[in-house]
Formats: C-alpha cells, sequence, structure tokens
C-alpha cells in the first residue's frame, strides 16, 4: 500500500470514529471509539514520519499512540464510571445529529479551501477531515447533557487539532506540542476530578442541574 | 537575561515550595515576595527599554515596552492578592470552610498562576505563548472552585470547558499560522517566532493568515472575555474566592489581552491593518454593549464588578483597533489602572462577603459608617473605575477617545460614550448604595485581618500614585507602541 493511501486511510478512519461518536449513546462504547481515533491519529502520524524519513517524529508517533489511544481514554472510562452510562435524553436526536454532522463536513472542506490551494500535497488534502472533527467536537459540546460527552467533545476537538498538526506541517515544534500534550492531560485530569465532585454534590452529572448562575 | 530568569523562576521555586509544605503563612509571605521580585524586574527592565524588542533563549523569551508594562502590572496586583489571600485562608480555616488539602492546592496554584502569567508575557514563540496561557486555565480552575459550594462548582465548570474550548480554538489558529510561516520561507522550528513573523509578514499567505487570525482572535477572546464566549466571566468572578477573583480580573484578562496584540501586529504587517481592526471593533462593541447593560440589572455586588471587568476589556479592544501610538499608550495605562483599581475593590467585596455571607447588594449597605478602610477602598475603586480625576483612568479614558477620533473611528466613539454614560449611571447608582443604602436588618460587624489590612492601603496608595504621577512609564508605553506596530 503506497504511502498516501495509508494517510488516506487513516485520515477517513479518524473522521468515521468522530461520526461513529455522534451516533452511539453508550459512554463506554464512545470511550472505546475516542482509543481507537487515538490509533488512527498514530497511523497518520507514522506515515507522516516514513515520508520525511523523519525519526524525531517516529518518537512523537509513539507518544501520540500512549497518549491519545491508552492514557487519555483511560482517564475518561475511569470518570464515567458512574451509576448513569448513558447519554440521556440529548437535545438533538440522533438522526438530527447525523444530518448535522454531514453538513459540518461540508463546511470544513470549505473552510480548509485556502489550506489546500497553498500547498496542495497528499496530507494537506487530508486536513479537512481534521477539520471536520473540530467541528463536529464543538457540535458535541453543545448538544450534549451529560459533563462526561462534554469531555469526549473536547478530546475530539483536541485530537482534530492534533491531527491538523500533524498533517500541514508534520507537528508544531517539539517544546510546543510537548507543552501542548501535558495541557490536555492536566486539562482532562480537571474535568475528571470536577465530574467526581459534580456526582457527590448533585448527585449526577446531568449539567441540567448547573442553572444557579445566572445575569 | 538574568531578570527575565529571575522574574520567571521566583514564582516558580515557591510553588515547589508550597508543595512540599502545604499551606503555612510563610508561603504566603513567600507568595508575596516572589511577585514583589516581579514587579522589581519589570521596573528594572522599565529602565532600559528599547523600541526594539530583545530575544532571549533561544528565541523563545523576549523582553519589550508590552512585556516590562504587564510584568508591573503582574507584579503589583500579585502581590496585594498574595497578600490578601493570607487573611482570607486565616478566616476560611477560623469559620471551618476550608481543608488543610484545599488549602494546600491554594498555596501551590496561586504562584503556580502567577508562573505561568509570566511566561506568558514573556513569550517570543505563540507556541510558548499559547501554552502558558492553557497554564493558567489549568491553575485557576481548582482556584475558581476552592470554595466547595454548588454554584462555585458550577463556576469552574463553566470556566473549564468554554476557556477550553477557546483556547483550542487559538490553538487551531497557532497551527494554521505555522503553516502560513514555513510557506512564507521561515524555517523549521522558528516558523512561529513572533519576530520571525513580523519579518516575514509579506510572504505570509493572505488567505491562510485572514483564517488564522478569525480562530485566533475568536479563540484569545474567549479568555479575554469578549463576546461571544464571555458567559464564563461572571459566574467564575463571583464564585471565586476575593484575591483569586482580583488576579483574574485585573491581570488574566490583560495577559489573554496581550496575546491578541501580538497576534495583530502579525496580522497588521501581513494584511494591512484592515482585518484584526474591523474584527476588534464589532467584538469590542458587542462586549461594552452587553457589560453596560448587564450592569443595569445587576444586584450582586461581585457580579457587578466582573461585568466592569468586561467592559473595561471592550474598551480595550477598541483602544487596539484605534491602533494609534496614543492608543495603545492609553490602552497600557488602562490595563494599569484598571488592574489596581479591580484588585482594591475586589477584595473590598471579599471581606463584605465574609462579614454578611452574602453578595447581594441589598443586603450589604451603609458600609460607610462601619468601616472606614472599606468605605475609603471601595470610594476610590469606584472613582477609578468611572473614570474620575486623579485617578490614571480619567487620562487613559480621555487618550482612548483621541485615539479612536484620531484613527477616524468617531461613529465606533460615540456608540462606545453612550454605552459608557449607561454602565457609569449604573456604577455610581449601585456604589451608592453599598456605602450609603440601608442594610437589611442588623448589619454584622466588619472584621479585617491585618494582610488584607496591608493589601488594600496598599492597593489604594499605588492607585493615587499612578493617578499623580505615570509620567515616568511614558517611555515603556511608548517603546510599546513601537514594538506592536503602531500608526504614527
Amino acid at each position: 500500500m503506497s504511502n498516501s493511501s495509508v494517510l488516506d486511510l487513516s485520515a477517513g478512519a479518524f473522521l468515521l470514529a468522530a461520526v461513529l461518536i455522534v451516533w452511539r449513546r453508550q459512554l463506554t462504547a464512545i470511550v472505546r471509539l475516542l482509543a481507537w481515533q487515538g490509533v488512527a491519529l498514530t497511523v497518520l502520524v507514522f506515515a507522516e514520519a516514513a515520508r520525511g524519513h523523519d525519526a524525531a517524529l517516529l518518537g512523537v508517533g509513539f507518544a501520540v499512540f500512549g497518549l491519545r489511544a491508552l492514557l487519555l481514554p483511560w482517564l475518561l472510562a475511569r470518570a464515567a464510571d458512574g451509576p448513569e452510562r448513558r447519554e440521556s435524553e440529548p437535545l438533538v436526536n440522533t438522526t438530527a445529529s447525523l444530518l448535522v454532522t454531514a453538513v459540518l463536513v461540508v463546511v470544513a472542506y470549505a473552510v480548509s479551501r485556502p489550506l489546500v490551494a497553498v500547498d496542495p500535497t497528499p496530507a494537506i488534502q487530508a486536513v479537512p477531515a481534521a477539520f471536520a472533527v473540530v467541528l463536529i467536537a464543538v457540535f458535541i459540546m453543545v448538544s450534549r447533557r451529560r459533563a462526561v460527552s462534554q469531555a469526549v467533545g473536547f478530546l475530539l476537538l483536541d485530537n482534530g487539532i492534533a491531527a491538523t498538526a500533524f498533517l500541514i506541517t508534520a507537528g508544531v515544534p517539539l517544546v510546543v506540542e510537548l507543552g501542548a500534550s501535558l495541557d490536555v492531560l492536566f486539562a482532562v485530569l480537571v474535568l475528571g476530578v470536577l465530574t467526581g465532585r459534580m456526582r457527590r454534590v448533585f448527585g449526577g452529572t446531568d449539567l441540567d442541574q448547573l442553572r444557579e448562575l445566572r445575569g | 537575561m538574568s531578570l527575565v530568569l529571575v522574574a520567571l523562576f521566583a514564582p516558580v521555586v515557591v510553588a515547589a515550595v508550597a508543595a512540599v509544605t502545604g499551606w503555612r503563612r510563610a508561603v504566603g509571605y513567600a507568595t508575596v515576595a516572589a511577585a514583589l521580585v516581579i514587579l522589581a524586574c519589570g521596573a528594572a527592565l522599565a529602565a532600559q527599554t528599547a523600541s526594539t524588542a530583545r530575544i532571549y533563549a533561544g528565541g523563545l523569551l523576549r523582553v519589550d515596552g508590552l512585556t516590562v508594562t504587564m510584568l508591573i502590572v503582574i507584579g503589583a496586583v500579585a502581590a496585594i492578592a498574595a497578600a490578601a489571600s493570607i487573611g482570607y485562608l486565616d478566616a476560611e480555616f477560623a469559620a471551618g470552610h476550608t481543608t488543610v488539602r484545599r488549602a494546600h492546592a491554594y498555596a501551590v496554584l496561586l504562584p503556580a498562576f502567577v508562573a505561568a502569567m509570566t511566561l506568558a508575557v514573556l513569550a517570543n514563540n505563540l507556541g510558548v505563548m499559547w501554552v502558558a496561557i492553557e497554564a493558567t486555565t489549568i491553575a485557576t480552575a481548582f482556584l475558581v472552585g476552592h470554595h466547595p459550594s454548588r454554584a462555585a462548582l458550577e463556576a469552574t465548570w463553566k470556566y473549564v470547558v468554554i476557556c477550553s474550548v477557546g483556547i483550542a480554538l487559538a490553538f487551531l489558529g497557532t497551527v494554521v499560522l505555522n503553516f502560513g510561516g514555513r510557506h512564507a520561507g521561515i524555517s523549521a522550528g522558528q516558523s512561529l517566532r513572533l519576530d520571525s513573523l513580523v519579518g516575514h509578514a509579506g510572504q505570509l499567505d493572505p488567505a491562510v493568515t485572514h483564517l488564522a487570525a478569525g480562530l485566533l482572535l475568536l479563540g484569545y477572546g474567549a479568555k479575554v472575555g469578549l463576546v461571544p464566549f464571555h458567559t464564563w466571566l461572571a459566574d467564575a468572578h463571583s464564585q471565586a474566592p476575593a484575591p483569586v477573583s482580583a488576579l483574574m480580573s485585573g491581570v488574566l484578562l490583560p495577559v489573554a489581552f496581550c496575546a491578541l496584540l501580538r497576534v495583530k501586529t502579525v496580522a497588521d504587517a501581513a494584511l494591512g491593518n484592515g482585518f484584526f481592526r474591523n474584527g476588534l471593533l464589532t467584538v469590542g462593541l458587542l462586549t461594552v454593549a452587553v457589560a453596560a447593560f448587564m450592569l443595569v440589572v445587576q444586584t450582586d455586588v461581585k457580579r457587578m464588578l466582573a461585568y466592569s471587568s468586561m467592559e473595561n476589556m471592550g474598551l480595550l479592544a477598541l483602544a487596539a483597533a484605534a491602533g494609534t501610538r496614543l492608543a495603545i499608550a492609553a490602552l497600557l495605562l488602562h490595563v494599569l489602572a484598571h488592574g489596581l483599581g479591580k484588585a482594591v475593590l475586589f477584595l473590598a467585596a471579599g471581606q463584605l462577603q465574609m462579614a454578611h455571607g452574602s453578595t447581594a447588594i441589598a443586603d450589604i449597605g451603609a458600609v460607610i459608617g462601619r468601616s472606614k478602610l472599606l468605605a475609603v477602598a471601595l470610594g476610590v475603586g469606584l472613582a477609578v473605575l468611572l473614570g474620575m480625576p486623579p485617578f490614571a483612568m480619567f487620562a487613559s479614558e480621555l487618550s482612548m477617545a483621541r485615539g479612536l477620533a484620531g484613527a477616524h473611528l468617531a461613529w465606533s466613539l460615540a456608540v462606545a460614550l453612550a454605552l459608557l454614560v449607561i454602565a457609569f449611571a449604573a456604577l455610581v447608582r449601585n456604589g451608592a448604595r453599598l456605602l450609603l443604602g440601608t442594610p437589611a436588618g442588623d448589619p454584622p460587624a466588619i472584621v479585617i485581618p491585618a494582610t488584607t489590612v496591608a493589601a488594600l492601603v496598599a492597593g489604594v496608595c499605588a492607585c493615587l500614585l499612578l493617578g499623580i504621577t505615570a509620567g515616568p512609564l511614558a517611555g515603556v508605553f511608548h517603546a510599546a507602541a513601537d514594538v506592536l506596530g503602531a500608526v504614527r
């Protein structure tokens, strides 16, 4: 299989995982999909590393696998480990959500046109898929009511941005990549702790309970 | 270089020590000392500031007029907030509102928060700046949620989620700009450096830069509290402990605004000054409008202060949009004056909250007859916010208005002035009710801890000093305006 078809395949799998997350309601299934998305991202980084014969990027690929396919999904699974394992009635039903997702993918292609215009290599041509994941993630964050679902949306958003970074410039400088990964890790830890507190204080993680502060 | 490293590592060292020892009053004093070190470094660097930036640490750090001004703001407000934190935690322990574990987290996170802000203003690399600003969100999450109440938890959740999403968009913008930089011929590893980006601005692809600048404006705008991601601001500021609110409102919002100024420099150099100016004008006016109308209906003292911060951030956006030398100098003076005034007000409001167990303006009242110090602090703070002479905001707001007029933005000046009048009236009404109004029932006695007294007195003196003699800082402000590419 040629290098660019591996790249296209992994970018496709990456987007597919996001769409499936929109479709599924079971939190454990969603976390598993997120881990698979981490694997797709790893393959994508390896393909980029092979194309540029970049040993450092190969190392980054292993770090990406450890963080996004193993550690972050595991942390999320721990936070989701409560009495409510399903997304309770979502604000937008499944069919409508999938339609919105389709529209968002089209929008992503429109938005990322300037990037493709500057440098139409196979890697850049896969960027719209990563942008689509970013938009889908934002949609998940505004349309779901469980605290854990919002954390899922945040991780999805972050995966989309990381994929964009690897596709368009084979990653940002290493210092920045390290700092960014650490920040994301801490952010997920913070969200995990807050979910636990919420369960203790409110007896659940339904975000509709958060309506004391207004005006 | 050594001064830069001292300013950067002083709070880091205190955070590390606090991690080992837990909360001690000595740790509180050490945090004050670290803040004063930052202030001293800022002052020492101010004496050497030139109109070009000096680059350190292989291009990761820089010192210029903007950096120096922000170091002074961070140091001054952090010293006041750290001193008040000692009194705050003492009182919380006495009232049984906090535990040893929570106080331990507070002791570590406060200096860590200050360190992250210091790194953010010293960064020359847009990626490092992003990492530092995201680190402030993480450090402040548990500071905002220090109080174990439902409302504080709600505020923390909204704060972390909204700011993380905003900041994630800013990272996407950074990545896209990195791509633009690489294709403008900047070598790998250098393509996020501010100086390289400005130097190669002519070769940046306009369409790519538009996309990046738009994402960065939205993303960092969330952290500044600009519309449309402003909804976290009042909740977080009203639920956080008063010293933390003081730091967030007085320093964190302007630090995030600095990020916007840096992005604006790159965007203006690449695209001409139309694109970012229009973006800033739009969000700035909308922000001032939302804040002014929320001020009118506000019945809670801390939320009132939060919306006033939002209003002032909107004004900064307008001044940045004007972009003349005068407007940029006014912007920086405004940051300094607002930071000090707001810190004093939040600390005073925190004492009222502690005495009354409430922040509703209707529950408080007649402060003037019960505590001379709080009455003076509230009076001075409100006078600063209202732009009364002799305080510095009088000069900064007048200069901003002249800057806007000079940049041919008279129509937005007119809209902004109308909104400011509304905000002014709302602040005067609520301020009068706080100071003179009749309290409901029998008002409790107001007891102020010694360190908080010191913090309030220092803050009031600093406000006065800045108002009477901001002259020595003019050179720094103009150096900053040059670095930011201000039109002469």
